[in-house]
């Protein structure tokens, strides 16, 4: 694993989230408490909805365009619903957030 | 041949560690005891009751000087140590050397002082020791006297709860979103909070200090926060946290990280110097509560005497009384992944517990309120149990295995007697409760004796709720839609208990009304944010993390996740600077779309999120201001052009159509809301299928409501026929307000109405005078916070649009 700094947790409001760009494309980092964050594929399998633009609650948040709901933990969409979001390792360092980037397809220079 | 030993610091760890000394071989060593402060070792832990007056000084000291003279230990308190030269084992103090054979330092730690400017005024001071604990006391003698704590964890709590109950008035100033962070989830922090409110401490988290002002004398004055708020002080209190106190060991040159590093026998990298308390640094680790202390004391004694002992620093847990207020918390309960949660809430009680699972295992508890069974779940934490068995009721403790779950009646049991149950009646838990002895054992029968739930309705399922209440399995609730799964109440319901308990925060609603849910979701969280902000527009922020999309976007997504974005025209007017406006942003941001709506304006479909602050900043500058065309509230009033300029116009309706529109933009509403304004009957403007339609005749205008064009198709029906132009915005805005403060979420007008009736609606707003005169005022008390230009506001911030971070720029290899 090869942890890179991309932000501090203030950054992401609690319950909301923000987009990094990364080569395997856009991933959403979900702030679900004061100090939990979560990475995830920012793409409604369903149709391409941004889930950074969703509602955020307890451990999942739910698709802007057609409610759809993904546990953040699994990447496993809830309910009725099948299909599943790609889920990434991050996590905090003293209130930076950290994401793997050999998870994300960023290879280190060193 | 006894040994010398020097001990330097003379607080509860090093303490301890004598008195298993002591107890252990009461010869082996001349104990020699220095201590900065001018006594010996005293339970720091009990300084909050000397504050708040309930103990004194002599009641808390642990070692007096009768025990220093019966174990021998010389004293030199009141003398700082200078220096300790290792190569002679001899320690330097302020009267002299003393030559020790091993030596044990407990020099704790220092507060830490933020350095703010005006940090060094006089009256600003830490709370740690009995000194700082006195010149609080001292405050409270002076009537009318203020304070203002810098830190909302236990310490600085302690600190204001002391000064409160001196008679002081407090404010606690915290930099996080929730008291005490580190031991509380947030749920928990809302109860100490408002539990601190109730005793008059003022708390005001998510708030950062400026820097401290001072009067001419050089005392404090007051502190200033970022957003220029002032808070005036006679004392500043900073109580943020401490640091290990590491001069002395750094000068003689001991290995010291954050602290003094000792290894597991508490030794430090010279073999005859010990550490505990405070100072030390084991494995990464840096100490404030007592229990590890205690065990690290255990060890030196044992060390001393040549036996084998090792310190294990073990999963703490904290059980504190707060002012009154029982808390406990163990293990890990914030940050990690694959966990679940266990949240039991008994709002009548204001108990809140919540145990966070990893597998089949317990790995964190918060408890609030409660905390009786604080210790069963610690040990299951602790010894890592299988709680698989167990896991239906195991939130309600060892007592309890099995059985019943909550009372979904609990929220509506819990209301005091004078609680309000009915507002169009004006009718209190208490009537209907003696109503519903009295015999009315039905929904029909109470309305007929005490006119509740005989009005708009809004409170029938919370009546039903009394009559279950009262009347036990005798009473068969019919079942009431909930408004999802996190809660057993209604929409209407919680509308009501919102008004009636004062619930004024998220928080405040999930627990007060017993959410089975952490905090809500997406279907409870976007109405209740609503019907905060709709009934306490002063007091409640608007959470943009509980809206949906195109509200927190403050545009419309479409299908390929790129926004809409549409600039107000007043009653439809526009100008030439605005359309070259509209133009030039068009162009610039490469808009492939440029529509005319229905509601007479112009959308720019398909622009990138993070272009959105730009173009709102640049049709800003035009004076174009957000069309809300994505909110639930006023969308657009659609005018015709009026006796201005049509042969048939009766009325300025393009005059009165931008007058509504500025009276009503920026409002929230429980769903869209559009206005329609027609100059005559021959109506252009199709205001009789609009929320609210005005139709202007010779002799005045005719308002009339709940009329829709959309899923259903539905003519309005006359609201009221005025003479004035103003009688007219009067009634418009009574009937928004009136829709605002009790309808459901997500119904429109028409549906709503439609419910109450539009004889009630019209009892309201046309007939009783007073009332229409008082919902219009409310509507503007609402008005002063939201009549403004969101896109004014976002467009300051592009960087919240922006992607966090960009992975992709640089060169991988």
């Amino acid at each position: 694993m090869s942890w890179i700094d991309i932000g501090h947790i203030e950054d992401i409001p609690l319950r909301g989230a923000r987009i990094i760009k990364t080569p395997v494309g856009c991933v959403a980092i979900f702030r679900t408490d004061e100090a939990e964050v979560f990475a995830a594929s920012d793409t409604c399998p369903h149709k391409g909805g941004p889930l950074s633009d969703g509602i955020v609650h307890g451990k999942s948040v739910t698709c802007p365009l057609h409610n759809w709901v993904f546990s953040l933990e699994t990447g496993e969409a809830q309910g009725a619903d099948e299909g599943q979001i790609a889920t990434y390792p991050v996590r905090l360092e003293n209130q930076r957030i950290l994401i793997d980037g050999d998870a994300v397809g960023k290879r280190t220079a060193a | 041949m006894t040994q010398k030993l020097v001990v330097i610091g003379a607080g509860m760890a090093s303490g301890r560690a004598l008195e298993h000394l002591f107890d252990a071989s009461p010869d082996a060593y001349d104990v020699t005891l220095f201590n900065a402060e001018p006594r010996g070792n005293y339970n720091r832990l009990m300084l909050s009751p000397v504050l708040a007056g309930d103990k004194t000084y002599e009641e808390i000291v642990t070692h007096d000087d009768a025990w220093y003279a019966d174990n021998g230990v010389t004293c030199r308190f009141g003398e700082k140590v200078i220096n300790i030269d290792r190569a002679r084992k001899v320690v330097i103090g302020e009267n002299g050397e003393v030559p020790y054979d091993k030596l044990v330092l407990g020099t704790g730690s220092n507060p830490f002082m933020i350095p703010l400017p005006g940090h060094d005024l006089k009256g600003v001071i830490p709370y740690r020791d009995l000194e700082d604990t006195e010149t609080m006391m001292n405050l409270g003698k002076t009537p009318g006297s203020k304070a203002v704590v810098i830190g909302g964890g236990l310490l600085g709590l302690e600190a204001a709860a002391g000064m409160a109950a001196q008679g002081v008035d407090v404010t606690v100033v915290h930099i996080m979103g929730h008291l005490m962070e580190r031991q509380l989830d947030e749920a928990a922090g809302y109860l100490l909070r408002k539990s601190l409110s109730e005793k008059g401490i003022k708390v005001l988290c998510k708030a950062n200090s400026k820097q401290i002002l001072g009067d001419e004398a050089g005392h404090v004055r007051a502190l200033q926060l970022d957003d220029g708020t002032e808070l005036p002080c006679d004392l500043l209190v900073m109580a943020v946290g401490i640091r290990p106190n590491t001069a002395l060991a750094k000068a003689v040159d001991l290995e010291v990280n954050r602290g003094v590093i000792v290894n597991d026998q508490m030794v430090t990298s010279d073999p005859d110097i010990l550490a505990l308390g405070e100072c030390v640094e084991h494995n990464g680790a840096i100490f404030g509560l007592v229990a590890p202390l205690y065990d690290q004391a255990k060890v030196v004694a044992k060390t001393l005497l040549g036996q084998d002992a090792t310190f294990v620093n073990k999963e703490v847990s904290t059980k504190l009384k707060v002012t009154g207020c029982d808390l406990f918390s163990a293990g890990d309960f914030a940050d990690g992944d694959d966990r679940e949660d266990i949240v039991f809430r008994d709002p009548a009680r204001g108990v809140y517990k919540r145990l966070i699972l990893k597998g089949n295992r317990i790995i964190g508890a918060v408890m609030y309120g409660d905390t009786g069974d604080g210790a069963w779940f610690y040990n299951h934490i602790k010894d890592a149990t299988d709680v698989a068995d167990m896991r239906e009721t195991l939130i309600f403790g060892p007592a309890f295995q099995g059985g019943a779950s909550a009372d979904p009646l609990a929220a509506v049991a819990a209301l005091p007697d004078d609680a309000e149950i009915c507002g169009c009646n004006g009718v209190c838990k208490g009537t209907i409760v003696t109503a519903i002895q009295g015999g009315a054992t039905d929904l029909g029968a109470v309305r007929a004796t005490t006119k509740a739930s005989n009005s708009c309705g809004t409170c029938t399922g919370l009546v039903e709720q009394l009559l279950a209440a009262t009347l036990g399995d005798d009473f068969v609730m019919p079942t009431a839609q909930c408004i999802c799964g996190c809660t057993d109440l209604s929409h209407e319901d919680v509308r009501r208990l919102i008004k009636s308990q004062e619930l004024k925060s998220q928080e405040a609603v999930w627990q007060e009304l017993g959410w089975k849910t952490r905090n809500g979701c997406h279907v409870c969280r976007p109405a209740i944010n609503y019907y905060l902000l709709a009934d306490w527009p002063l007091e409640y922020q608007d959470d943009p993390q509980s809206r949906f999309v195109n509200e927190r976007n403050h545009a419309n997504i479409q299908k390929d996740g790129t926004f809409s974005v549409v600039p107000r025209m007043w009653g439809g007017l526009t100008t030439p600077d605005e359309l070259r406006a509209i133009a030039d942003a068009a162009e610039k941001y490469n808009v492939p779309t440029v529509k005319v709506t229905g509601g007479q304006r112009i959308d720019l479909l398909g622009v990138k999120k993070e272009d959105l602050p730009g173009i709102w900043y640049d049709l800003n500058q035009a004076g174009l201001v957000s069309g809300h065309a994505y909110s639930k509230g006023l969308r657009t009033v659609k005018t015709c052009v009026g006796k201005d300029h049509c042969r048939f116009g009766t009325q300025d309706s393009t005059g009165l159509g931008v007058k509504l529109e500025k009276l009503l933009w920026g409002s929230w509403t429980p769903h869209k809301v559009k206005l329609g304004i027609s100059g005559c009957p021959r109506n252009c403007a199709e205001a009789t299928c609009k929320d609210v339609g005005i139709v202007c005749v010779d002799s005045g205008y005719e308002v009339s409501v709940a009329g829709a064009a959309g899923m259903d198709v539905k003519e309005t029906e006359l609201l009221a026929k005025v003479a004035t132009e103003a009688e007219a915005i009067e009634v418009t805005t009574a009937f928004i307000q009136i829709y605002r403060e009790n309808a459901k979420y997500l119904d429109r007008g028409y549906k709503w109405v439609a419910k109450v009736g539009l004889d009630w609606v019209k009892q309201q707003v046309v007939d009783d005078l007073e009332n229409r005169k008082a919902l219009v005022d409310r509507f503007e008390i609402s008005q002063s916070i939201y009549r403004k230009d969101p896109w004014a506001e976002h467009a300051k911030e592009p960087a919240k649009y922006a992607p966090l971070a960009n992975l992709t720029l640089e060169a991988a290899e």
